[in-house]
C-alpha cells in the first residue's frame, strides 16, 4: 500500500519537471516496463488474499490510470511544442505571386450572339444557320430582289464566278429562304451569323455579323412584330423601359417595312439608352412580303408573319461602350482581353444575361 | 434627294415650321438623314455698299474701302478687287465668318498696316458662281434699300437631305414630297397652273424610236423652241440650283435641272443646229463611241439604248447627254427632250459603263410614263420666260401605249396585317391624297393606281401606304408568348457553343477574323491546290476565303507578337472553305499558342508551350463536350503545315473514321517564310463537322454507376521496344489484357540512352488493378502481372526490362 503511495508521490513529481521526450520515455519505462515499478506491483497480486487483491488491485490501477494519463498528456504538450517550433520556422512570405494562370476571353461579339439566343430562346425561337457563301438567287431574287432591282446598290456583293451566281451573302436573310423551303410553316427563328459587304471605312468592315429573325404562323402582324422587338430591346439593354420608334422604310423582301430608332442621350461623355431625345437606327423590320412567300412555297393567304434583321456588332457597341468597330476584328490581344467575356460568363436568362 | 422649305412651300401651302416638317417627313417614311445648315453659316453675309475707295498707301493693288453695312458707322475692309468702287453693291463678310469656299475663318487683320474688318466677297468665295475676278457686283434696282439685310435670304437657310428608299421614285421630286405630306395632313397640295403655251409652229426636227427587240424608250417628246438667247440663269432659278448643292451652269440647262428636281421629271436639251439630220432611238452596236458630258469617250457595247442622228450617238438616253449637241450660250434653237426609258435597261447600260447621273438614278427607280407632256411644257414655259424663243407643238413618239395600272384591295386586310383598324372613309381619304383613284365596290376597293408609283401592285402595298400615312405609332404592342415548343439550340450548335468557351477556358483569347485571306498565306496551309477566289475583293490580299483559320490567326499573332507580346494563346471558331458552293464550308476551332510558360516566374520553371500543351488543350476540350477520351486514337499523319515529327491527328475511336482534330508544332519552315520572330508556336485544329454526337444524351449516360469498394492495386513496369513503337498500342495491349480488371495504364517513364540499345526505347508504366467483386490475392496479381509481361512481349515484340 505504502509502495504504491509513495511510487505514486516520486513520479508526480519527477513528472512536474520540464522534461524532453526522452526523458519521458524513461520514465515511462520505469513505470510500465516488463519489470517496471507499476508492472512488478502487478505481479505481487497473486501473493494476496481476495480481500486484499481486491483493495490492492483497486488503488494500483487508480495509480496506474493517473501515472499513464499524465506521461501521455506530457508526451502530447512536447509532440505540440516541437510542431509549433517546427510551423515558426516554416513561415513564408504568402504575398509573393500565385503559380502563373492566364485566363481565356470570349469576344464580345459571340457573347453579345449568345445572349441574344438566350433572349429570343425565351419567347420560342430556335437558331437556324446557313451558309456564309449562297447563290444569287437565296440571297437575291427569292427575297423579291430581281437583278435591276436598285435596292441591289446598297450591297456591296462580294462574287465568287464572273457569271455572278455565287457570292458571299451580304445579310443573313438567305437563312429564311433555306428555312422555309425546308420545312412547314409556322416558323419562329432567329439566324445570326457572318455576312459581307465590299465596304470599308471607318464605320464598315467587309465583314460584319447580323441576327435575322422570322416568325411565320397564322395572323402575325405587326403588333407582334413590335412586341417582340420592344420586348427584345429592353430585354437586351437590361432597362425596364425604352423609348422606340417605328418608322416606315422599305426593303424589298417586307411590306411593310420599318425601321426601329431608340432613344438615347450623352450623359457624361456616355451613350445612355432608352432616354433622351435623340434617335439611333438599330434595325429594320417588316411584314414578310407574299412575294417571298410564294417563292418558298407558303401560301401568302395562310399564313403571314415578320421578320427583321440586326446589327450585332453595333449592338455590342451600343451596349459595351466599343467606339471603333475595326478593333472587332483586329484581333489586338490588348482589345481582346479588356472587352472579352469570362467562358464561364454564359448569358442565361436564370442568372442575368451579363454580370 | 435634297430639298428646302422654301421650295417645299412652291407645291405645299403648311403652317408647320420646319422641325414639324423634318418630323412629319420621318414619320410617314421619308427619313431626314441630316440637315445641312451650310447656308447657316451665310447668316453673316451682309448686303453692303462702298461709301468710298482710297489707294491702300502701302500697296498699289489694295485699296481701302468705307463700306456700309446698315449698322451706321462705316467699316473699312481692305480689298484687292479691280472692280471696287464708290457706289457699288456688294456682299460684305464680316469677322468671324466661314468663307463657304475655302472654309477659312475671317478675322480682324492689319494688311501692310491697315486694318481690315472682314472682306468684300467675289461670288466664287460664295460658291455662287466661278466668277472669281472682282467681288459680286449687286444690281442697285434690287438691293439698294436692302444695305443691311442678310444677302441669303433666311428661309433657305437648310438643305434637307432626305434619303429616298429605292421604291419612291416620286419622291426624288419636290412635288413628290409635298403630296406625301399633303396625305399625311402637313398642308395641302398647290394645284400649279401653267401659263398656256402660244405654240404655232410645227416640230420640224423629225423622231423616231426604232421598234426593235428590247427598245428601251417606251415614248419620245419633244419640242422645239427657236431663237432662244441662252443667258445665266436669273438668281432664283440659281439659288434653286445652288441650294441642292448643284452648280449653275446657264438658263437652258439649269431649267431642266430645275424641273428634273421639281418634278422629277428628267429633260435633256439639244443644240438644233448641231443635230444631223432628225433623231432616232435606237440600240447601240458593239463597239461605237461618244463623248459624253462628263468629257468621258464612252465605248457602248450592243443593245444600249441611245440617242442618236445621221452622224452617230449623241447620248444614252435617260443617263447621259453627249458634248456633240450640247447647248451652250450661243445656242440659237433647242430641242427639249421628254422621254420614258426602262428602269432595266438603264440600269443595264449604267452599270456596264459605270455611270451615275441624276437622270440615270430617277429613270433606274422609274419615272412617271405620263409625265411627258407635263414636262415639256414647265420647260418650254420657263425657257420662254427667260430666254425667248418661239415653241412648237409637241412632238410625242411612242411604240406603246402606257395606261395606269388598277388592282382591287380588300380592307379587311389592313387590320389583318397592322392589326388596327381604321374605316374605309378614311381609307380612300388618303388614297385619293397620295393620288390614287377610287371606284368604291361593295367588299372591294377598285384603285387606280397613280401613273408615278410603279412600286404599287398588290394590296399589301396599299396597306403600306395606308399604314405609314395613318402612323406607325398607331400599331399597338403585342407582348410575346413566352412559350418554347423546341430547343433553341441543335446538337452542333451546342457543340459549337462548348467547345468555344471549353478552349477560351484553356486561356485562349477568341478572336474573330476575316473570312477571307491572302492568297499567298492561304497557300501554306492548304495541302490541296484549290483556292476560292473573290472576283471583286475588297484589297489584293483579302483575295481568297480561308482554306484554313490558321493564316488569318497567324496573320494576327504575328501582329501581336510586334505589339511586344510573346507568351499569346488564341482561337477563333468560325467557317473555312473548301470549294465556292453553298455548304462547301466546314466550321473550325482553331488555336495558336507561342512562347513560354511560366516565363520569368519566381516559383515555376519556366518552359517553352510544347506539343503536349496544345494536344493536352484539345482533349480536355473533346471531354469536356462529352466525348470519350479513353476512346480517342491518336496517329502522326497531318497536314504539312505541321511540324512532321510532333504532331498528330485524332479520330474519335480506332475505327479511324474521320478526322476531328489535329495538332502540333507549326511547321518551321512557315516561320521563316512569314518572318515569325517566336521561341515555340504550336497548334491545332478541331472539325466539329467530323464530331459525331455522342450516341446517348448526358441523362442516359448517368444511368449505369459502379464502383468498387475493394483493394486496389498498383504494379510498375518497363519494357524495351522499338523506338518508333507507339505507346498508345502499348497502353492499349496491356488494358486489353483484362478489361475488367485492369482500371488505368499511366506513362510515368520515357528513356532512350545508357543502359537501352541502339534503336530501342524503355517505356515505364504504372498498372492499376482492381476487382469490382473481392480483394485479389497475391495470386491474382502474380498471375495479371505474368500475363501483362507475356502479351506485351508476344503481340509488340518488346522485352520487361528487368
Amino acid at each position: 500500500m505504502s509502495d504504491i503511495k509513495k511510487i505514486k508521490d516520486d513520479f508526480l513529481l519527477k513528472l512536474k519537471e520540464n522534461l524532453d521526450l526522452n526523458q519521458v520515455n524513461h520514465i515511462k519505462t520505469e513505470l510500465f516496463g516488463k519489470t517496471g515499478l507499476i508492472s512488478s506491483q502487478f505481479k505481487q497480486l497473486g501473493k494476496l488474499t481476495e480481500d486484499e487483491k481486491k483493495n490492492f488491485a483497486s488503488d494500483l490501477n487508480l495509480v496506474k490510470n493517473e501515472l499513464e494519463n499524465l506521461i501521455a498528456t506530457k508526451i502530447n504538450n512536447i509532440k505540440i511544442k516541437e510542431i509549433n517550433k517546427k510551423l515558426e520556422k516554416e513561415k513564408i512570405d504568402i504575398t509573393l505571386p500565385e503559380r502563373p494562370f492566364v485566363q481565356g476571353k470570349i469576344h464580345p461579339v459571340s457573347q453579345v450572339i449568345d445572349e441574344i439566343s438566350s433572349i429570343f430562346s425565351e419567347i420560342g425561337f430556335s437558331v437556324e444557320e446557313g451558309p456564309d457563301v449562297e447563290n444569287e438567287y437565296n440571297n437575291f431574287t427569292a427575297l423579291n430582289t430581281p437583278d435591276n432591282h436598285p435596292a441591289r446598290d446598297m450591297h456591296d456583293t462580294f462574287y465568287l464566278d464572273d457569271a455572278k451566281e455565287l457570292l458571299l451573302r451580304t445579310h443573313t436573310s438567305p437563312v429564311q429562304i433555306r428555312t422555309m423551303l425546308n420545312n412547314k410553316p409556322p416558323f419562329k427563328i432567329i439566324a445570326p451569323g457572318r455576312t459581307y459587304r465590299s465596304d470599308s471605312d471607318q464605320t464598315h468592315t467587309p465583314m460584319f455579323h447580323q441576327v435575322e429573325g422570322l416568325h411565320i404562323d397564322k395572323n402575325i402582324n405587326m403588333g407582334h412584330l413590335k412586341g417582340c422587338l420592344n420586348y427584345f430591346i429592353k430585354e437586351f439593354f437590361e432597362v425596364d423601359k425604352i423609348k422606340m420608334r417605328f418608322r416606315p422604310s422599305h426593303f424589298p423582301f417586307t411590306e411593310p417595312s420599318a425601321e426601329v430608332d431608340i432613344g438615347y442621350e450623352i450623359k457624361d461623355g456616355k451613350i445612355v439608352i432608352g432616354e433622351g431625345d435623340k434617335w439611333l437606327e438599330v434595325l429594320g423590320c417588316g411584314m414578310v412580303h407574299p412575294n417571298v412567300l410564294k417563292n418558298v412555297k407558303v401560301n401568302p393567304d395562310e399564313f403571314q408573319g415578320y421578320a427583321f434583321g440586326i446589327g450585332i456588332d453595333r449592338l455590342a457597341m451600343l451596349k459595351y461602350g466599343i467606339n471603333d468597330l475595326r478593333a472587332f476584328f483586329d484581333c489586338d490581344y490588348r482589345w481582346l482581353n479588356h472587352f472579352g467575356f469570362d467562358p464561364i460568363d454564359v448569358p442565361t436568362n436564370y442568372r442575368g444575361l451579363s454580370r | 434627294m435634297k430639298i428646302t422649305t422654301a421650295w417645299l412651300k412652291d407645291h405645299l401651302d403648311t403652317k408647320l415650321n420646319e422641325n414639324q416638317i423634318i418630323d412629319k417627313l420621318t414619320d410617314i417614311g421619308l427619313e431626314v438623314e441630316g440637315v445641312d445648315s451650310q447656308l447657316g453659316e451665310l447668316d453673316e453675309f451682309i448686303i453692303a455698299k462702298i461709301l468710298k475707295v482710297e489707294k491702300h498707301p502701302d500697296a498699289d493693288r489694295l485699296r481701302v474701302c468705307d463700306v456700309d453695312i446698315g449698322s451706321g458707322e462705316p467699316v473699312k475692309v481692305v480689298c484687292g478687287a479691280p472692280n471696287a468702287k464708290e457706289g457699288l453693291l456688294t456682299i460684305y463678310a464680316p469677322p468671324g465668318a466661314v468663307v463657304p469656299k475655302t472654309q477659312m475663318k475671317l478675322v480682324v487683320s492689319k494688311i501692310r498696316g491697315v486694318t481690315s474688318y472682314g472682306m468684300l466677297c467675289s461670288e466664287s468665295e460664295l460658291n455662287l458662281s466661278n466668277e472669281s475676278d472682282g467681288i459680286t457686283e449687286l444690281l442697285p434696282e434690287k438691293y439698294n434699300k436692302k444695305i443691311g439685310e442678310n444677302y441669303f435670304p433666311k428661309k433657305n437657310l437648310n438643305v434637307i437631305d432626305i434619303s429616298i428608299t429605292p421604291n419612291r421614285a416620286d419622291c426624288l421630286g419636290v412635288r413628290g414630297i409635298a403630296r406625301d405630306l399633303a396625305a399625311a395632313g402637313a398642308g395641302i397640295l398647290i394645284n400649279q397652273k401653267e401659263k398656256k403655251l402660244d405654240k404655232k409652229n410645227k416640230q420640224t426636227i423629225s423622231v423616231k424610236i426604232e421598234n426593235e427587240k428590247n427598245q428601251a424608250c417606251i415614248s419620245f417628246g419633244s419640242c422645239l423652241i427657236k431663237g432662244v438667247k441662252n443667258t445665266e440663269s436669273p438668281e432664283w432659278l440659281k439659288d434653286k440650283i445652288i441650294s441642292l448643292g448643284q452648280k449653275p451652269i446657264s438658263a437652258i440647262v439649269d431649267i431642266t435641272n430645275y424641273v428634273m428636281f421639281d418634278l422629277n421629271r428628267p429633260l435633256h436639251a439639244y443644240d438644233v443646229d448641231k443635230i444631223d439630220k432628225g433623231i432616232v432611238v435606237r440600240n447601240s452596236k458593239k463597239g461605237e463611241t461618244f463623248e459624253a458630258l462628263d468629257n468621258k469617250e464612252y465605248k457602248l457595247e450592243d443593245e444600249m439604248c441611245v440617242i442618236s442622228d445621221a452622224s452617230g450617238v449623241l447620248g444614252l438616253g435617260g443617263i447621259i447627254g453627249g458634248t456633240k449637241t450640247g447647248t451652250e450660250l450661243d445656242t440659237k434653237n433647242v430641242l427639249i427632250e421628254s422621254a420614258y426609258f426602262s428602269p432595266r435597261s438603264i440600269r443595264k447600260s449604267s452599270k456596264i459603263l459605270n455611270i451615275d447621273t441624276d437622270a440615270k438614278f430617277r429613270f433606274e427607280r422609274g419615272i412617271d410614263p405620263l409625265s411627258i407632256d407635263q414636262g415639256l411644257e414647265r420647260a418650254a414655259n420657263l425657257i420662254q420666260e427667260i430666254c425667248g424663243g418661239k415653241v412648237s407643238e409637241f412632238d410625242i413618239q411612242k411604240i406603246e401605249d402606257v395606261k395606269k395600272k388598277s388592282l382591287k384591295f380588300d380592307p379587311s386586310l389592313f387590320e389583318k396585317i397592322t392589326g388596327f383598324n381604321i374605316s374605309i372613309k378614311e381609307m380612300i381619304t388618303i388614297l385619293n391624297n397620295l393620288g390614287f383613284e377610287i371606284k368604291e365596290n361593295k367588299e372591294l376597293l377598285d384603285i387606280i393606281i397613280p401613273s408615278w408609283r410603279p412600286d404599287i401592285s398588290q394590296e399589301v402595298d396599299v396597306v403600306e401606304e395606308l399604314v405609314r400615312i395613318k402612323g406607325y405609332d398607331q400599331i399597338k404592342i403585342i407582348e410575346p408568348e413566352k412559350v418554347r415548343k423546341k430547343q433553341t439550340l441543335n446538337l452542333k450548335q451546342k457543340l459549337f457553343h462548348f467547345l468555344q468557351r471549353s478552349i477560351a477556358s484553356k486561356g485562349y483569347l477568341e478572336a474573330i477574323t476575316w473570312s477571307f485571306t491572302d492568297s499567298k498565306i492561304n497557300q501554306l496551309f492548304i495541302e490541296s491546290n484549290k483556292e476560292i477566289k473573290i472576283i471583286n475583293p475588297i484589297s489584293s490580299d483579302l483575295n481568297v476565303l480561308r482554306s484554313s483559320i490558321f493564316s488569318n490567326l497567324i496573320i494576327h499573332l504575328n501582329k501581336n507578337l510586334g505589339r511586344g507580346f510573346k507568351d499569346l494563346s488564341l482561337f477563333e471558331i468560325g467557317p473555312i472553305f473548301l470549294g465556292s458552293e453553298p455548304g462547301e464550308q466546314q466550321t473550325v476551332v482553331c488555336g495558336l499558342r507561342s512562347g513560354k510558360l511560366a516565363r520569368q516566374s519566381w516559383l515555376e520553371k519556366e518552359r517553352l508551350v510544347d506539343v503536349f500543351d496544345v494536344k493536352s488543350d484539345v482533349i480536355k476540350s473533346l471531354a469536356e463536350a462529352g466525348y470519350n477520351k479513353d476512346k480517342l486514337y491518336i496517329d502522326d499523319e497531318t497536314p504539312n503545315y505541321y511540324h512532321p515529327g510532333k504532331s498528330g491527328r485524332i479520330f474519335l475511336n480506332k475505327a479511324k473514321e474521320k478526322v476531328v482534330a489535329f495538332f502540333g508544332d507549326i511547321h518551321p519552315g512557315i516561320l521563316k517564310k512569314l518572318d515569325i520572330k517566336t521561341e515555340a508556336l504550336v497548334g491545332f485544329e478541331i472539325f466539329l463537322d467530323n464530331l459525331k454526337q455522342p450516341k446517348k444524351s448526358l441523362k442516359d449516360q448517368k444511368t449505369q454507376y459502379k464502383y468498387s469498394d475493394f483493394q486496389k492495386s498498383e504494379r510498375d513496369f518497363a519494357f524495351v521496344l522499338d523506338k518508333n513503337f507507339k505507346a498508345q498500342e502499348l497502353i492499349e495491349t496491356i488494358s486489353n489484357v483484362d478489361k475488367e480488371l485492369i482500371k488505368s495504364v499511366k506513362v510515368f517513364d520515357v528513356y532512350e540512352g545508357a543502359n537501352i540499345p541502339e534503336g530501342k526505347k524503355s517505356i515505364a508504366l504504372n498498372v492499376t488493378i482492381q476487382s469490382l467483386e473481392k480483394t485479389l490475392t497475391e495470386d491474382d496479381l502474380n498471375k495479371i502481372n505474368q500475363l501483362i509481361i507475356s502479351t506485351v512481349e508476344s503481340k509488340t515484340g518488346a522485352k520487361i526490362r528487368s
